[in-house]
């Protein structure tokens, strides 16, 4: 009777036990490292402030509490002003779509011209892009800044989209670029003889098609955006500013006794929205959807 | 349906030749094949026709229109690409109206076309699956659908046949001849397999390197091949060609065959064409398939067929007869003997040489003489 495998492995043998004891020791102790602060975090958003400041922090609240969620999200002072994290959040919210879906859009686009619609010197084009994922940050504040005044909208939303929109599409360029180079150019040209011209072309044919580098080039957008501190700190004041810029506004408070339940509160709340497009987009991640477009 | 003419076409890239003026005109309703070893420029030249290359030099007419500015939708030309090229996202029904739905035909007409040619080529049944769900023959039949349901003046196939395995192969190929036959269609046929080429072809056009060698039927292509190159792709096993001495001796002609280390051996010619005359006493290649040295002597050689003696090397029994690799003066041969016959490696037999089928080239320049 042949083995069934259930993995492709080479047989293990009944020796040897002591290596796996050792290694899924060691994962569990990593993981408990990294699972850590979280843990601590939760626990002490969900304690009453009393309880922080006299027990442990590990400890499990022997009174739990949602009162420093809702402070957090309505009430808490950011900076001057007491109305809580939520028109911040909705701040990035706007401004993390918005340049999300711009940026991933026009690197789409950049993307299908550069592998389908060659011309001289696309490479070279293609080469300086790439230029702009190296980058820092901090060199184009000031230009940023001078320009953002010219347009005016310095200190705004929209100025910020615009900010996020200029540094990803490096990013996202690069991204659909290697992933159109290996579309098949036999789909093009079918599509071409069907009578298909250039948008009918990208949106019948290739944007379908995309959903794998989509995902990935989202996820990654999103993760920059939303999570960025620096532009956020540098373009916006007051009211505008992103969620990130609240968050240390918060934490930063120097009146009165630190609220750390509310401040834990809002921390992850802060980071739940990644966390989401990192649930929901990983499902579609490892989907391969060009499968039998041509001879598997 | 329509004429298809290529009139002295180039094509370029940079300093590199890839085409070095290529002249063919087909009929409306012929089936020409174009074939050759990879690089020899004939996809390119597929391509060209299909507008979805650039001609450098030169004039491309369908139905004695210059085309060479059009952009290929608006060529009435269709596809069947080496790799299907079906759309991914699209099921079947979808992938086959997607050219009609671009030239903006009403659903109605669409979906009564779809299904007339689904029909056709009995993929009814796979209309609502994606291309991911078709197993490569049927994936071949959605790319001829898609073709097909155009109805245009030109079909294009791209070694449309070289995914699919040896079986379904010889399948799909007796239904692109009698898809052809029913048509009617002009078609230009890319592929490198000689053997597509000869049973497809009314016209096949040999290439190398960009040139074209050779036009012409397929039997003209196999009986009188322009050189020794297209003698020796057309046709398996190979043609022979077997270089040698044309020699008179007391007014009978022979020719001398001789290798290092090896008696010469003599084949007697009882009549040549006059064009050989002149390589009397000098070098010559004879061309000679196969088939034309038969171990069937009836008559004894009575016929006037020459007769040779050869060591037999190996023999390799295919069913339907054997082949067999003879040393005669040293140089190897190939013939195609009967499917019983007995003779074994080592032994040495009486072969019978078919001389209508002796063709000459002359072995400096490969052309052939007579």
């Amino acid at each position: 009777m042949a083995q069934q495998w259930d993995s492709p492995q080479m047989v293990k043998g009944t020796r040897m036990r002591w290596s796996a004891v050792v290694i899924y020791g060691l994962l569990l102790f990593f993981a408990a490292i990294y699972v850590l602060p979280l843990v601590v975090m939760l626990l002490t958003s969900l304690k009453p402030l009393p309880e922080i400041y006299s027990g442990s922090i590990i400890a499990l609240p022997h009174e739990w509490t949602v009162k420093p969620w809702i402070d957090a999200w309505g009430q808490t002072c950011v900076g001057l002003s007491c109305h809580g994290i939520k028109g911040y959040f909705w701040n990035s919210t706007k401004m993390t779509v918005a340049a999300v879906t711009i940026s991933t859009a026009i690197g789409m686009l950049n993307g299908y011209v550069l592998t389908k619609w060659r011309f001289k010197g696309a490479d070279l084009l293609f080469g300086l892009i790439l230029f702009g994922c190296f980058i820092p940050f901090q060199i184009v504040l000031i230009p940023m800044a001078t320009l953002l005044g010219k347009l005016g909208i310095a200190s705004s939303t929209p100025g910020l989209v615009l900010v996020h929109v200029v540094y990803g599409l490096a990013f996202t360029t690069l991204y659909f670029r290697n992933y159109y180079v290996a579309f098949p150019d036999e789909l093009i040209r079918a599509a071409m003889i069907d009578g298909a011209k250039f948008f009918s072309i990208f949106f019948r044919i290739l944007v379908p098609n995309s959903a794998p580098i989509v995902v990935v080039t989202v996820i990654w957008q999103f993760t920059n955006i939303w999570n960025d501190f620096l532009f956020g700190a540098s373009f916006s004041t007051g009211e505008s500013a992103p969620m990130t810029v609240a968050l240390n506004n918060v934490v930063n408070t120097s009146t009165g006794e630190r609220e750390y339940n509310v401040h834990m509160a809002a921390a992850v709340i802060a980071a739940l929205p990644t966390l989401l497009v990192y649930i929901v987009g990983g499902r579609y991640f490892v989907r391969g959807l060009m499968t039998g477009s041509v001879k598997g | 349906m329509a004429s298809l003419e290529l009139l002295k076409i180039r094509k370029r890239y940079g300093e590199l030749d890839i085409l070095k003026g290529i002249d063919i005109s087909v009929d409306a309703g012929e089936f020409l094949v174009l074939v050759g070893p990879s690089g020899c420029g004939k996809s390119t030249l597929l391509n060209m026709i299909a507008g979805l290359d650039t001609v450098s030099e030169g004039e491309i007419r369908i139905g004695g229109r210059r085309v060479n500015d059009l952009h290929p939708s608006e060529r009435d030309i269709a596809m069947v690409f080496q790799s299907y090229a079906l759309y991914p996202n699209m099921s079947v029904k979808e992938n086959i109206a997607f050219g009609m739905e671009m030239r903006k035909v009403p659903k109605p007409e669409r979906e009564q076309a779809v299904s007339e040619v689904a029909k056709t080529l009995q993929i009814d049944h796979l209309l609502d699956r994606r291309p991911a769900q078709l197993s490569g023959g049927q994936r071949q039949r959605v790319a001829m659908g898609r073709a097909l349901v155009r109805k245009p003046r030109i079909f294009l196939f791209d070694e449309p046949l070289s995914n699919l395995d040896a079986q379904l192969r010889v399948d799909m190929r007796t239904e692109i001849k009698k898809l052809h036959q029913r048509l009617g269609a002009t078609i230009v046929y890319v592929t490198h397999d000689q053997i597509e080429a000869m049973t497809l072809a009314t016209r096949i056009a040999v290439m190398r390197a960009g040139e074209l060698l050779q036009l012409g039927s397929p039997a003209e292509i196999y009986n009188r091949p322009a050189n020794t190159f297209v003698a020796g792709f057309m046709g398996s096993p190979r043609m022979n060609l077997i270089p040698g001495t044309l020699k008179s001796q007391a007014g009978a002609l022979h020719l001398e065959v001789t290798a290092e280390g090896a008696a010469p051996a003599r084949v007697f010619l009882p009549q040549v064409p006059e064009a050989t005359r002149a390589y009397l006493g000098r070098e010559i290649t004879a061309g000679l398939r196969p088939e034309a040295i038969s171990d069937k002597l009836d008559g004894g050689g009575a016929d006037g067929r020459p007769m040779i003696e050869a060591v037999v090397e190996v023999t390799e029994p295919t069913g339907p007869d054997t082949l067999a690799v003879l040393l005669l003066g040293g140089r190897e041969i190939t013939a195609r003997l009967q499917p019983d016959s007995t003779l074994k490696a080592g032994e040495r037999g009486r072969f019978a040489i078919d001389l209508s089928k002796l063709v000459w080239f002359d072995p400096a320049s490969g052309a052939r003489v007579a």
